[in-house]
């Protein structure tokens, strides 16, 4: 028997739920419709001239093979951040998870990485990266690898992936730790006298039962992924070399706060709103499906 | 209700405590600017200076982050009803102020409705062409103007036994060739904005357009001019150096910055307005240079070398014996035709409207105008940040204080901006969407320097990804 606090009308509940209502409302779909509705206009910086254009900002995205191509960019980078922050993450969660010393201090260390603004976050790259003032750049130029991210795509896109994906393990180091830590002993301690081994004790017992952890972490580490790291692009390499870290939401904020084309940039943050929802939608649809609670 | 009485009581007595002030009432406008670090101090001593000048006006001038900042947060102030009486707009972003129609207000106009004199002939050719509309009246204010220059470390240049200073591109070639063959430095060469000075700075002095018809000055119905064989010279030049181990690329905008005034780099191309941080970090002896031209180049038409010798002279200047050091190298100099004037960078302060706006508002606006001309601030201005004087007569000031004299090379930059009369080509550029299209030339010039595509077909790509730029920009601003 569930216990049910009732409220004797309905007045109560609704004035509670208002401040979060009006907030949600205020900052979240009002600037989402604002989004739709620009993304039908063309103007010019000042809003002066409007015109009403349909769906051309969007026809004229997907004939553009620069966009197709941040698309492309936009999964490699994203499946890169993902795979990497959360695999990282569990491997230290696990690790922290034993009986040791000091447990305390290494899991705040760990945790320190999330506080850190991703401008600030990307200047500490910069110094470890750059070819020339880098500690690892000059090393690695040192020991004859030709090694220059301003120039270099595929380099370039390394070191965006690994300073995004640096800061998220953070944050699923945290989550990873209190799903492991509400994994029942007994369950594990019943398999070791059975005489499974370590690992296996790993991926046929704790793997599964972090699984609604791991769901959880996937959904947000791909939104982070797609929303909350152009500031670590625009620090390290402003989109480039060419366009080889141009990502969706990258490009969305220089055609929007640089390049001053509003119905391009709404344009973009549609495509980028659906595709978001789409995938999340997919995730519930088909992932959790597979997740044990 | 007692309670509610005793504030209003409260308000009441508050507002006489203020109303003696109010007799005296300065007028205050809000300046945003986008220059951090040292250059953002001298700003606010400007500022303070102007507010303790005179009791009418408190100019409020606040950091806004950097230029993109304080543009887009100027737009969007605007568009709310309530942006600032003055923003500092970077040059790229001319063309889109100016066809911002309603929403500034040009000097010129300023300066009518205000009775406060601006007058734009005092300002260098160079600096006022720039922000002039086709009648030729001021439309921003001048502010920080710099030009590109060459940085050479001399103390790598002497490690490779090189005496002469380069003044062409083959010449400079020839000293990189010695300095790599040294191992003076780590590197040789690079460049900061590389579009810039690459591109803008280079197309004008060699009088060739970046776009036609006269670099956008005559309309928004300008195509890019990229596909001259100019370029292709150029940017292949620039793929030799770079396949031979004598140009370093080392990013875009400002990130090439450090390389230079570290000692990692022998030669930098950047900003005049670099002068203050290379003096302050360089631990070698170094000089700043005009840039460099292509002397095979059939299109030049500036003055000859000889010529730009005989402009720079200030025979007051000058000791007997370095008068006579003057006239050999002018004897010696060549008459064969040299390159033209250097287009400026840097930013401007535009005025923006409001609806509420007072006219005491903007007589507050020419005043403080009007006072950052004032020969004696331009030339303080001028000193203490190593941009252009915007003035000649801040110029001259500066001469006869000796400051060139104490400090050589300081006013390379200006006998680059003003060594020729401008021409179409050369009198700047003002292209709708100039921020997107830098970094267009930008990534394609990158995709060349990887390897991935021809001198050729970057050029081809960039104008015509430009192109798309400039008529996007045209529709959205057609009336």
């Amino acid at each position: 028997m569930q216990r049910r606090v009732i409220f004797p009308d309905k007045g109560l509940p609704y004035l509670l739920l208002a401040p979060q209502l009006a907030i949600t409302l205020v900052f979240f779909f009002l600037p989402a419709g604002q989004a739709i509705w620009f993304s039908f206009l063309r103007q010019d910086a000042f809003g002066i001239r409007t015109e009403f254009v349909w769906f051309e900002n969007f026809a004229e995205l997907f004939a553009d093979p620069l966009y197709l191509d941040s698309i492309r960019v936009t999964v490699v980078f994203s499946a890169g951040v993902t795979l990497l922050a959360m695999s990282v993450a569990l491997g230290l969660a696990v690790l922290a998870d034993r009986q040791i010393r000091g447990a305390t201090a290494y899991k705040t260390l760990l945790i320190w990485p999330y506080a850190i603004a991703p401008a600030i976050a990307a200047i500490l790259w910069i110094f470890i990266f750059h070819p020339q003032i880098g500690l690892a750049g000059r090393f690695l130029n040192g020991i004859g690898v030709a090694w220059d991210y301003k120039l270099n795509g595929a380099q370039a896109l390394l070191v965006v992936v690994l300073a995004s994906a640096w800061k998220q393990v953070s944050y699923n180091f945290l989550f990873f730790l209190a799903g492991l830590q509400s994994i029942p002993r007994s369950v594990l301690e019943a398999a070791a006298i059975d005489g499974a081994s370590e690992s296996r004790r790993f991926w046929t017992i704790v793997f599964p039962l972090l699984s609604p952890t791991t769901f959880f972490l996937l959904v947000i580490n791909i939104t982070y992924a797609f929303f909350d790291t152009f500031g670590v692009i625009d620090a390290l390499t402003k989109g480039g070399p060419a366009k080889a870290t141009t990502t969706l939401i990258y490009r969305a904020y220089i055609d929007g706060r640089v390049n001053l084309d509003l119905g391009s940039s709404s344009a973009q943050s549609v495509v980028l709103m659906v595709a978001v929802i789409a995938l999340t939608a997919l995730q519930f649809r088909y992932i959790e499906r597979k997740v044990h609670y | 209700m007692h309670r509610r009485s005793l504030l209003a009581g409260a308000t009441v007595a508050l507002a006489l405590a203020a109303a003696p002030a109010g007799a005296q009432q300065r007028t205050e406008i809000q300046f945003w600017y986008g220059l951090g670090g040292a250059l953002g101090e001298r700003v606010q001593e400007q500022v303070r200076r102007f507010n303790e000048s005179q009791n009418q006006y408190t100019v409020n001038a606040q950091f806004r982050g950097g230029y993109v900042e304080v543009m887009t947060g100027a737009i969007a102030a605007w568009r709310a009803g309530n942006p600032p009486h003055i923003a500092q707009v970077f040059e790229v972003g001319t063309a889109t102020m100016m066809a911002a129609g309603p929403a500034i207000k040009p000097v010129w106009q300023l300066s009518q409705e205000t009775g406060i004199a601006i007058d734009p002939s005092r300002y260098l050719a160079g600096v006022r062409g720039y922000y002039s509309d086709t009648q030729g009246r001021l439309v921003s204010m001048p502010h920080n103007s710099s030009s590109a220059l060459m940085w050479v470390n001399l103390d790598a240049f002497g490690k490779a036994g090189i005496t002469e200073m380069p003044r062409t591109w083959r010449e400079v070639r020839a000293a990189a060739e010695k300095l790599k063959a040294a191992n003076a430095t780590p590197c040789v060469m690079t460049t900061t904005w590389p579009t810039w000075v690459m591109f803008e700075q280079q197309s004008a002095i060699h009088d060739v357009a970046l776009a036609k018809p006269a670099n956008g000055f005559e309309g928004m119905n300008v195509e890019m001019n990229l596909g001259d064989p100019f370029f292709l010279k150029h940017v292949q030049f620039l793929l030799d150096l770079q396949k031979d181990g004598l140009f370093r690329y080392a990013g875009r905008d400002n990130a090439a910055g450090n390389l230079f005034p570290s000692g990692e780099c022998a030669i930098g191309f950047g900003s005049s307005a670099g002068r203050a941080q290379i003096e302050r970090d360089a631990k070698f002896r170094w000089a700043s240079l005009p840039l460099p031209y292509h002397d095979d180049w059939p299109g030049l038409n500036g003055p000859s070398a000889r010529d730009t010798l005989i402009a720079a002279l200030d025979p007051a200047a000058l000791t007997p014996e370095q008068a006579l050091d003057a006239l050999k190298a002018i004897k010696s100099a060549s008459t064969a035709p040299g390159p033209r004037n250097g287009v400026i960078g840097g930013a401007s302060l535009w005025t923006l409207t409001a609806r509420n706006r007072t006219p005491q508002e903007y007589a507050a606006v020419a005043a403080f105008y009007a006072f950052i001309s004032r020969p004696e601030e331009d030339a303080w201005w001028h000193q203490v940040t190593g941009y252009v004087p915007l003035t000649s007569a801040a110029y001259e000031m500066s001469r006869a204080q000796g400051y060139y004299q104490r400090n050589p090379g300081a006013d390379a930059a200006i006998i680059q901006l003003n060594r020729a009369a401008p021409t179409p080509n050369s009198q700047g550029f003002r292209l709708g969407g100039m921020v997107e299209i830098r970094n267009i030339i930008q990534e394609e010039l990158e995709k060349a320097l990887q390897g991935q595509q021809t001198a050729q077909a970057a050029l081809e790509a960039a104008n015509r990804r430009a192109n798309v730029v400039l008529r996007n920009f045209e529709r959205a601003n057609r009336s």
